[in-house]
């Protein structure tokens, strides 16, 4: 296998708080293969956006990564100098974020930002910069963009923004776009659009994506791989279908039954009891013991360390005595 | 855009000839005018005779609008104590206020903005502390007292400065400018600081407040994640979205310099149209100080005008609106 576009390895990162350090990524470890969909699924607070903010360098005091590493391609990008990080931003890493409406300058034309953009990473001339622009916002899917291009963000709905700031994303070719939640404030109809071009462009330009996001049916659609993040920790990773249909830890198993079926009977939907701690207040041994109905007492006693099972790996003291052929 | 622009126009005569109507009531409240001028041994025929002269016998809004119309034509009578058209005097006074008013201005705004995007940027330095320190002594002390210590430090202890009025003049047809002459420009500075200092701190911390604000928005948060400079960011981005209360400030306090540069000209006995005023205040001088009202209000509104034809000029959002509602 080639060396993947992305490697993080044993990432921490704390924020510096009145009343201690909090741990809000606590050992997180995973690869994205070139032009793969990573899916990042988990509830609020469990460390997704701050993992996606770790790797594009955008972890601002009084957080830091406090250990691990992250490389791009082989290069490793967590300790480089700030100006050097700013280079590798936007022209090998891009990133979307969740609202489009807050995301674009109110006061600059799109063009302007998008040509600010190209010609910030690119050699290029006023002109090509902006032909460049009307070529992007065209693959992006806004009509007219000869006309569009002179507009200002107000302009332009909440699917088309986000159409924008995707445009911007991908303006000086990246090799890994990092996605964090891209539809979440978009209506459900233009969420099916906004995925299916990220999919599309990624496959397009062989970019490699990051899709952080709380929704299992987006990671479903689009993502080849999916990690399943809690407390910091990842879960359980793996191929999406496996993930999906065979989830290995309690907490995917909790998070696959929390979706609802068309063909769903009268059943009530599975809940997962209680909800995620604080981080402050993390449980000795797995942070998923006293939500776990599995729990015993090694849960409560050792921290589990992610275990290879067929194409999976799973974070979980269920399989510890299980040899691997048999899990699955 | 013009619609816009026209109903506020509209508005700005309106609040004008409020204004007249009191700067005309001045005139009756303060007495009869006519003696102001006779003198002791006037006969009563006499009198009669020039209160027919300057139309005072006419009824009150006949003499109103008849004032009302000179105004609007800059004539505002004559002066009891000099004799002279108010607005010859008022014109010859005007360079030197306007002068004056507007490096007060360029003065708060430049060292203002600077020092506010400095301490918004590098909160926690001891410049940027000392910054707010010192903008807490501009805010809190009076104009009088400043200009006074200025004097003594510069002019009175050092000796670098003159203490008082405009230094050499150049006539640039009837404009009078110290801005050309060493001792012009020298004159010019302690009276700047001292007219400029409130602003300048106001405008100061406002930029400060805005910038910070400004630097947590999501925009700013995508703009370093598309990797533009930092330069780029502060000073192209985050700056420009600070400038709409900055002008709204800057443009309100540039009537407020103008009108109340009466303190500092007359700590520095700076020969405009606040002095005039002030001698026209102990002389009961009516035509002067009807005349000065309307000459600020007539500032207030026109700024009024132009800040609001500003922002749109900034904010693109406010373009559409206005447009639409016109």
């Amino acid at each position: 296998m080639t060396e993947p576009i992305l490697s993080v390895r044993d990432l921490h990162v704390e924020f510096a708080s009145r009343r201690g350090t909090l741990r809000a990524i606590d050992g997180v470890s995973f690869d994205i293969a070139k032009g793969e969909v990573l899916g990042v699924v988990g509830e609020s607070g469990a460390g997704k956006s701050v993992t996606g903010l770790a790797v594009i360098g955008l972890i601002d005091p009084p957080g830091r990564i406090a250990g691990g590493e992250i490389r791009l391609a082989g290069l490793r990008i967590d300790n480089l100098p700030p100006e050097e990080m700013r280079r590798i931003r936007g022209k090998r890493i891009g990133m979307i974020f969740q609202d489009p409406l807050t995301s674009l300058n109110p006061l600059y034309r799109v063009g302007d930002q998008i040509v600010e953009t190209i010609r910030t990473h690119l050699n290029l001339s006023e002109t090509a910069a902006r032909r460049r622009a009307i070529d992007l916002l065209a693959e992006v899917g806004i009509p007219a963009p000869e006309k569009r291009i002179d507009g200002y963000p107000h302009e332009f709905s909440g699917g088309m923004r986000q159409r924008v700031v995707i445009a911007l994303a991908i303006c000086a070719e990246p090799e890994l776009i990092i996605a964090d939640e891209p539809t979440t404030a978009l209506d459900v109809s233009v969420q099916a659009q906004i995925i299916s071009l990220i999919k599309r462009l990624g496959r397009d330009h062989g970019t490699a994506v990051m899709l952080v996001t709380h929704d299992m049916g987006v990671i479903a659609e689009t993502s080849d791989r999916v990690a399943v993040m809690y407390a910091g920790r990842v879960a359980e990773i793996g191929p999406v279908q496996d993930v999906v249909r065979t989830p290995l830890h309690p907490y995917a198993k909790g998070l696959m039954g929390a979706i609802p079926t068309l063909a769903g009977e009268d059943k009530r939907l599975v809940q997962i009891p209680g909800s995620m701690p604080r981080l402050s207040a993390i449980p000795p041994g797995c942070s998923f013991n006293p939500r776990c109905a599995f729990a015993f007492d090694r849960c409560r006693a050792e921290r589990p360390e992610p275990q290879p099972r067929g194409a999976q790996s799973v974070a979980c003291h269920l399989y510890d005595d299980v040899p691997a052929e048999s899990a699955a | 855009m013009l619609a816009f622009t026209l109903r506020r126009a509209v508005q700005a005569i309106g609040v004008m000839f409020a204004v007249g109507i009191i700067a005309f009531s001045m005139f009756r409240f303060a007495g009869d005018p006519v003696n102001q001028i006779v003198s002791i041994d006037t006969s009563a025929a006499e009198r009669l005779a020039d209160d027919r002269a300057l139309g005072l016998d006419d009824p009150v809004p006949v003499q109103f609008m008849r004032y009302f119309a000179d105004a609007a034509q800059f004539k505002f009578g004559v002066s009891y104590q000099f004799r002279q058209p108010v607005s010859t005097l008022l014109s010859e006074r005007m360079p030197a206020t306007l002068e004056l008013a507007i490096c007060a201005t360029v003065f708060a705004m430049v060292f203002g903005i600077l020092m506010g995007v400095y301490s918004a940027l590098k909160r926690d330095t001891v410049l940027a502390k000392l910054f707010q320190a010192v903008s807490l002594i501009g805010i809190s002390l009076p104009t009088f007292l400043i200009g006074i210590l200025l004097i003594y430090l510069f002019a009175v202890t050092l000796g670098w400065l003159p203490s008082f009025g405009r230094g050499e003049v150049v006539k640039l047809g009837w404009w009078t400018t110290g801005l050309l002459t060493v001792s012009g420009l020298k004159a010019l500075i302690m009276p700047s600081i001292t007219l400029g200092l409130f602003q300048m701190t106001l405008i100061m911390r406002l930029v400060r407040a805005e910038m910070l604000e400004v630097l947590r928005t999501d925009y700013i948060r995508f703009a370093r994640a598309r990797g533009l400079t930092t330069r780029a960011i502060h000073f192209g981005h985050a700056l420009k979205n600070t400038l709409i209360p900055v002008i709204t400030v800057a443009g309100l306090q540039f009537g407020s310099v103008i009108a109340f540069s009466i303190i500092t000209e007359t700590v520095f006995q700076w020969p405009g149209m606040g002095l005039l005023f002030v001698q026209a205040v102990q002389n009961v001088d009516i035509p002067i100080m009807a005349a000065y009202l309307l000459m600020v209000s007539l500032i207030f509104v026109t700024i009024n005008l132009v800040v609001d034809i500003l922002y749109t000029v900034v904010d693109p959002r406010l373009r559409s609106t206005v447009g639409r509602a016109a």
